[in-house]
């Protein structure tokens, strides 16, 4: 059952489109994790779906009420939902003040609001703090502190605004910890949004990518990585190939793609005749004999034109009739003693090799 | 050379200045009581009055908000003989409040300086709960409060900054000649404050009585400020 449904939503700062076109639907229980460059309306999305601002325009249910209906409803709906923001937020008070402040506004018992506030801050190894001015905290612990303020109201759906852009690795795990543990446990929904992909992936069942102020894709990470959709995404994703080519003909289960004079093989039905060949850099694995044709499909000698580490790993340019970047570990790199002007074979599965249709810009 | 510094007229003065503050000089206790009274009764009713108008400026949205914001920071720098001139023409015998008596008596000297800092600590109460940033307002909607819940949450986050306007503004009530001398009309024990009385007694060349006071003023200036910066750091 869908417990976010989102319809065409659209959102303007005065002459600034943010939010176009976005359509989103969030399972009970999931996690969702929104992926995108800053900027991309990341942000502004999740305080829609918090109710926290209107939307311009769409349709936008949670928990199957409609909320452009029932504007009433909001505040109800508001307090069974919850979000961490990017920037640590406290209050000028005490670290129980802070974490006590929404349990307050619920009108909750003094007794109630004393034993789960102290539970909350025990959770999140901040319990020493319990009566710590919260500014005088660094930015992990008041992270924290803001996270067991939003977890002290049992929230039904918890939003999650890149929780941990600027934060320490020990509160970053603790921060993914309670949020993997609360989804599991509690079956929790949880929407993050994030810049790291690799958060995203580590965290979310799902993955929705947005790009210029809509959700571009959505899918299993796995999908998101190797079967993008556009250029945009691939970039995104870290896809460091993108070679226009051009559909020739299919062989087997096989697609020919030419680009340049050479030809190489993709598993990928073609999508049109003019394509893009999008091929992840790790994938692309470099030889100094020839490969036997048990190692991959495409196999041909290139000379290396480039070569520049970005540690563990190195990254190496080579030409073929056209450039591609390979990502090989240091290693490797030094175990194939590589250097700038050496005639190497390159190795490359057809499945590595994914099309999209060409997009003139 | 020293013989000649210790009879200067400057120098004789300092020293009987500190005996007339070590020995609490009647003159000089009454007239500082009597400043600080008028100047903090007037900060306590402009807070009375400007707290809730700068709050309801700050929550409440409406045509011309901007120009009335601006307008209020022009009065800041609003010239206290001007304030002192409207006040006097409004209390005296031509003017409308004539018959209420306030002319020439501490009471008219409230009300001037309470006129004259309503703009200053309306301001900076606009400008305190302007200083509760976005992410502060997302979050309070988000941990679920109602509309009152919101305005008592950004009052309480905002009050050491309201608090250091109210400071300024006693600063600003305590420290001016020009609405006390027109309106209070600077009488011996009834309306003479620290302030007109270093204007009168300093061209009467009674530099000694003048310099008690100016340390006296220059104190009470020096714990205002220390108030400010031990509220700002909060």
């Amino acid at each position: 059952m869908a417990i976010i449904e989102a319809h065409d939503i659209r959102k303007s700062y005065g002459s600034l489109e943010v939010l176009h076109n976005v359509d989103l639907s969030v399972g009970e229980g999931e996690i969702l994790a929104l992926i995108g460059p800053s900027g991309s309306g990341k942000s502004t999305l999740l305080r829609l779906l918090d109710l926290i601002e209107p939307a311009n325009g769409g349709e936008l249910s949670v928990f199957g009420i409609d909320t452009i209906a029932d504007r009433g409803s909001w505040l109800d709906l508001r307090r069974r939902m919850g979000m961490l923001f990017q920037r640590p937020i406290v209050f000028n008070s005490s670290v129980y003040d802070n974490v006590a402040m929404g349990l307050r506004y619920r009108h909750a018992s003094g007794d109630d609001i004393d034993r789960k506030v102290k539970e909350a801050l025990e959770a999140v190894g901040l319990s020493r703090y319990i009566k710590s001015r919260a500014l005088d905290l660094s930015g992990g612990e008041q992270q924290r502190v803001a996270l067991s303020r939003v977890l002290v109201t049992d929230p039904e759906i918890l939003f999650l605004d890149e929780p941990t852009a600027n934060l320490d690795p020990t509160s970053t795990a603790t921060i993914e910890a309670i949020v993997t543990r609360l989804n599991r446990e509690a079956s929790m929904t949880v929407l993050i949004s994030t810049h790291d992909l690799l958060q995203g992936q580590r965290l979310a069942h799902r993955v929705a990518v947005m790009i210029d102020g809509t959700i571009a894709q959505t899918g299993p990470s796995r999908e998101i990585f190797y079967e993008p959709k556009s250029q945009r995404i691939a970039r995104f994703v870290g896809a460091t190939n993108i070679i226009p080519g051009r559909v020739v003909s299919r062989s087997g289960e096989f697609t020919v793609v030419e680009a340049r004079g050479k030809q190489l093989l993709s598993l990928t039905p073609p999508p049109a005749e003019e394509v893009e060949m999008i091929i992840r850099g790790e994938d692309i694995s470099l030889h100094r004999r020839e490969p036997g044709h048990e190692e991959a499909e495409n196999r041909f000698p290139a000379t290396v034109t480039g070569i520049e580490p970005t540690a563990p790993f190195v990254n190496v340019t080579v030409h073929c009739g056209c450039d591609l970047a390979a990502l090989v570990t240091a290693r490797r790199a030094e175990t194939l003693g590589l250097h700038e002007g050496m005639e190497v074979w390159v190795s490359l599965q057809a499945k590595a090799v994914h099309l999209i249709p060409r997009r003139e810009h | 050379m020293v013989n000649g510094l210790s009879e200067s007229p400057i120098v004789q003065g300092l020293i009987e200045a500190v005996e007339l503050i070590i020995t609490l000089d009647p003159q000089v206790v009454e007239i500082t009581i009597r400043s600080l009274y008028i100047s903090l009764a007037a900060t306590f009713f402009a807070a009375l009055i400007a707290l809730p108008i700068g709050a309801l400026i700050y929550f409440y949205e409406f045509r011309g908000k901007h120009a009335v914001v601006s307008t209020l920071q022009t009065l800041y720098a609003l010239p206290t003989v001007i304030v002192g001139l409207l006040i006097f023409l409004l209390l005296s015998n031509i003017g409308p409040f004539g018959p209420l008596r306030l002319l020439y008596t501490p009471g008219g000297m409230i009300v001037a300086q309470t006129v004259l800092i309503i703009p200053l600590l309306m301001g900076l109460t606009v400008a305190a709960l302007s200083g509760i940033d976005r992410d502060k307002r997302y979050t309070i909607t988000a941990l679920g409060a109602s509309r009152l819940q919101t305005v008592m949450t950004i009052i309480a986050e905002a009050r050491f900054a309201v608090m250091a306007g109210v400071l300024l503004g006693f600063g600003r009530a305590i420290a001016e000649v020009g609405t006390v001398m027109i309106v209070g009309g600077n009488i011996r024990g009834a309306t003479r404050v620290l302030t007109t009385a270093i204007a009168l007694n300093t061209s009467m060349a009674n530099y000694s009585l003048s310099i008690a006071l100016g340390i006296i003023l220059l104190g009470v200036a020096l714990g205002v400020n220390i108030a400010l910066s031990l509220v700002q750091r909060r």
